[in-house]
């Protein structure tokens, strides 16, 4: 059965005018229009375009959700396997237009779809990790090669096949890694790397190095003995049986447990599950990864003020940056609301 | 140092009166080979079993994989430190069961065991899918501490593989490999005019509490970074003892195999020249870090290096070691490669390394630990399916009630390792 496609193009490109027509609302004409034309034809018996969706780039831009509903109600109706949008070259308002439609199309209807861009459009930073968009040139005359790049995606996504990294399949990649079996061993490639780099040569890493956010630290805290203090730990350490089912390792949650009635981390209240580390001392003495006795005992002596009652756990081991962070926030936040001054943060 | 590895080539693996090879196949005299490894007071009980490639088989948990190997000819024995004297290797003539691995199952920690499949797609990520295994199972004295256990399987792997091998020693050899070079770097320099001069830096992952490496039979964490002759490596000197994640943990079956030094060695002369290989740590304590990364820099400016490649083993922790020795290196003017992996979460969005330099501008990613993969239910299971629960990268759903399982690669022994030693990479999609 012959694949339905739409397409999603801007006023220009139907040949309704430029800036002076920028303002129409979504319209849909049951036919190919503009570029969707050589589409339709580069889709050849794979697909057919059943439906043009246009819309004015400005009127997009300045009513963004009656567009986005109008024109997401227009490609409902003509039931598409995939939406096409675009290219949108370098021009600012349609990438964002295309990325938006793209976006919403996928993520409300469940369409996959795919755009084009320039690689400095600012759709690709809006709307790069949430659709496919193609790598074109920066103004239209890169349509004739734009087209077939964005079809043979497209085509490769309607029958389902296993698509190749993003370089390979000419789209911007939408920062997810995946893992491929490449042609040579990962030695081989060190190797040849290595090569090219002393030869002054290009070459490609193959993991491009992320740049940490660097966190300003909490000023110093005025009064500790006046003051509240969490307990917190990426070292595993649960209360005894796990029951929030922490992770050993890459962890995807932490949780929170009242230590507000305990005097110290015993065998029998707690223990460590983390998958990085020789538990046997930990497993002996919790204490030693969340010193909960240590700080009791400076309660006692009002060396600080008080402890807050609950401690924060999770397993750090092979735990990705992105859930730390996100823990890390929900761990302040929490703090912060029960009024908390300082926290221990204990590491493994 | 010149070094033949006699490879004798084992095509299947079967129970037989006497251990040897017949026609490509392994026959192993089981109970012989049990009494080698038997009248250790820290096992109560021991047994083999035999898993080919394509049968619906999975191993789990598993320590380490050991290729089986007999030096035949020249100083020394196979695993010096350990079931022979400390001798240099690296000379002479070692017999290779090409082919063949010997797996050491336990639940030492519980967490840091891996599982090996040898069918379907969980094989594809290591080459014990591919190789004729004799499994080594046991069952430890109660209470048996850690260490101890860790110890004494590792030793009865090492006993079994040298076992396996010493029997087949009268085996045709299928096909040698010969790996030579000068052994003076003055002599290298003058064979390899012109070329790149090349170090290999590699990481040993050494921060004790059962995350060890043993080069002739010493502890490398109380080591200082060393040079090895590249022949060392491939004749057995280097020796696994860690439990850490199974994608990622250096198997002594990889260390015998180091991939990152065949390839070198081959290139050698061609394209570069092949200085030698650092042994070099990953120790828990900053002023470990900044001693080893500087000692490091040190040795390969000594050696006249210009490029170096270096081999992570471990994430998270051992990134810190990664970005000094790299940045090190470079700020030295040493172009500088890296070979490791990432850990950019299940579904892949996250940032892949716990610590990162600019200097790492070349880098070969050999996978994402946390990719999660299906793995379809086995026939036979040798050891126990329900360790996957306690896995990393396993969790306690991971294990379904028909028997497959979902998980991250990273419970795949060497399913990412760093060593360059599969094909996998990470790319952005």
């Amino acid at each position: 059965m012959t694949k339905r496609v739409v397409c999603y193009i801007n006023q220009f490109f139907a040949g309704m005018g430029g800036e002076d027509t920028a303002h129409v609302p979504p319209e849909v004409r049951q036919e190919v229009v503009g570029p969707a034309m050589q589409i339709d034809s580069l889709f050849g018996e794979e697909a057919q375009v059943v439906g043009t969706v246009i819309c004015g780039d400005s009127y997009y831009g300045e009513n963004i959700e009656e567009a986005r509903s109008a024109s997401l109600e227009m490609i409902k109706d003509l039931e598409p396997d995939l939406v096409i949008a675009g290219p949108a070259f370098n021009a600012g308002r349609y990438g964002f237009a295309c990325g938006d439609i793209c976006s919403s199309v996928t993520e409300e209807l469940g369409i996959p779809a795919v755009t084009g861009m320039y690689n400095e459009n600012p759709g690709v930073d809006l709307y790069g990790k949430r659709t496919y968009i193609v790598s074109v040139a920066d103004s239209a005359r890169g349509m004739r090669k734009a087209l077939p790049k964005m079809v043979q995606l497209a085509c490769k996504i309607l029958n389902k096949e296993k698509l190749e990294p993003a370089r390979l399949e000419g789209y911007l990649h939408r920062g997810i890694r995946k893992n491929f079996f490449h042609e040579e061993t990962g030695a081989q490639r060190g190797v040849e790397m290595a090569l090219a780099k002393v030869r002054g040569e290009a070459f490609r890493t193959e993991y491009e190095m992320p740049v940490f956010k660097k966190i300003t630290p909490a000023p110093p805290v005025k009064d500790i003995s006046k003051a509240t203090i969490a307990l917190c730990t990426s070292g595993g350490i649960v209360p005894k049986g796990n029951p929030e089912k922490i992770r050993v390792s890459s962890a995807m949650k932490w949780a929170k447990e009242d230590i507000s009635g305990l005097e110290d981390l015993t065998p029998d209240n707690f223990e460590s599950i983390h998958g990085g580390y020789d538990r046997t001392w930990a497993l002996e003495d919790p204490d030693r990864v969340l010193p909960l006795d240590m700080l009791k005992q400076l309660e006692k002596e009002g060396a600080i003020g008080k402890i807050f009652e609950y401690a924060c756990y999770t397993t750090g081991t092979a735990t990705s940056v992105a859930n730390s962070e996100k823990f890390g926030q929900e761990i302040g936040e929490l703090l912060k609301k029960e009024g908390v001054d300082a926290a221990i943060l204990t590491s493994t | 140092m010149r070094l033949e590895l006699r490879e004798a080539h084992v095509k299947d693996v079967q129970w037989g009166s006497k251990t040897c090879i017949e026609n490509n196949v392994l026959y192993v005299d089981k109970t012989e080979a049990l009494s080698v490894v038997s009248g250790d007071d820290r096992f109560t009980s021991l047994d083999l079993d035999l898993a080919r490639p394509g049968e619906s088989v999975r191993i789990i948990p598993v320590k380490d994989v050991i290729e089986p190997r007999y030096k035949v000819e020249g100083r020394g024995g196979c695993f010096p430190g350990f079931i022979s004297g400390t001798e240099t290797v690296g000379n002479g003539a070692t017999l290779v069961l090409k082919g063949a691995g010997v797996i050491t199952v336990g639940p030492i920690v519980g967490i840091q065991e891996g599982l090996i499949d040898m069918s379907g797609p969980g094989a594809d990520y290591n080459p014990y899918g591919n190789t004729n295994n004799v499994v080594l199972v046991e069952e430890p004295v109660e209470g048996l501490e850690k260490h101890e256990y860790e110890t004494a399987l590792r030793e009865a792997g090492l006993k079994l593989a040298n076992y396996l091998a010493e029997k087949c020693r009268e085996a045709k050899v299928d096909s040698t490999r010969v790996f030579e070079m000068p052994d003076s770097i003055e002599e290298r320099n003058e064979q390899c005019k012109d070329l790149p001069k090349f170090v290999y830096v590699y990481m040993g992952i050494s921060q004790g509490l059962l995350h060890d490496t043993f080069i002739y039979g010493m502890d490398l964490k109380y080591m200082l970074p060393t040079i090895l002759d590249p022949n060392e490596v491939m004749d057995g000197a280097v020796v696994s003892a860690n439990c850490v994640s199974a994608c990622d943990k250096q198997n002594t079956f990889h260390h015998q195999n180091n991939p990152v030094i065949e390839e070198l060695y081959a290139r050698h002369g061609k394209d570069l020249n092949f200085l030698g290989v650092i042994a070099t740590t990953e120790l828990m304590t900053l002023a470990g870090k900044v001693r080893s990364s500087d000692y490091v820099v040190k040795l390969s400016k000594m050696l006249g290096a210009e490029v170096a490649i270096v081999t992570e083993e471990g994430c998270g922790n051992p990134d810190t070691d990664l970005c000094m020795n790299c940045q090190k290196l470079e700020k030295a003017g040493i172009k500088t490669v890296i070979i490791g992996n990432e850990v950019s979460g299940q579904d892949g969005s996250s940032q892949g390394l716990a610590d990162v330099v600019p200097e790492m501008n070349a880098y070969v990613s050999c996978g994402n630990i946390n990719e999660v993969v299906d793995l379809p239910a086995m026939d036979k299971i040798i050891g126990d399916v329900r360790a996957i629960s306690n896995l990393s990268g396993g969790d306690g759903k991971a294990l379904h009630e028909d028997g497959s399982i979902t998980c991250e690669i990273q419970s795949i022994i060497g399913s990412t390792n760093e060593l360059g030693f599969s094909r996998i990479g990470c790319e952005w999609t």
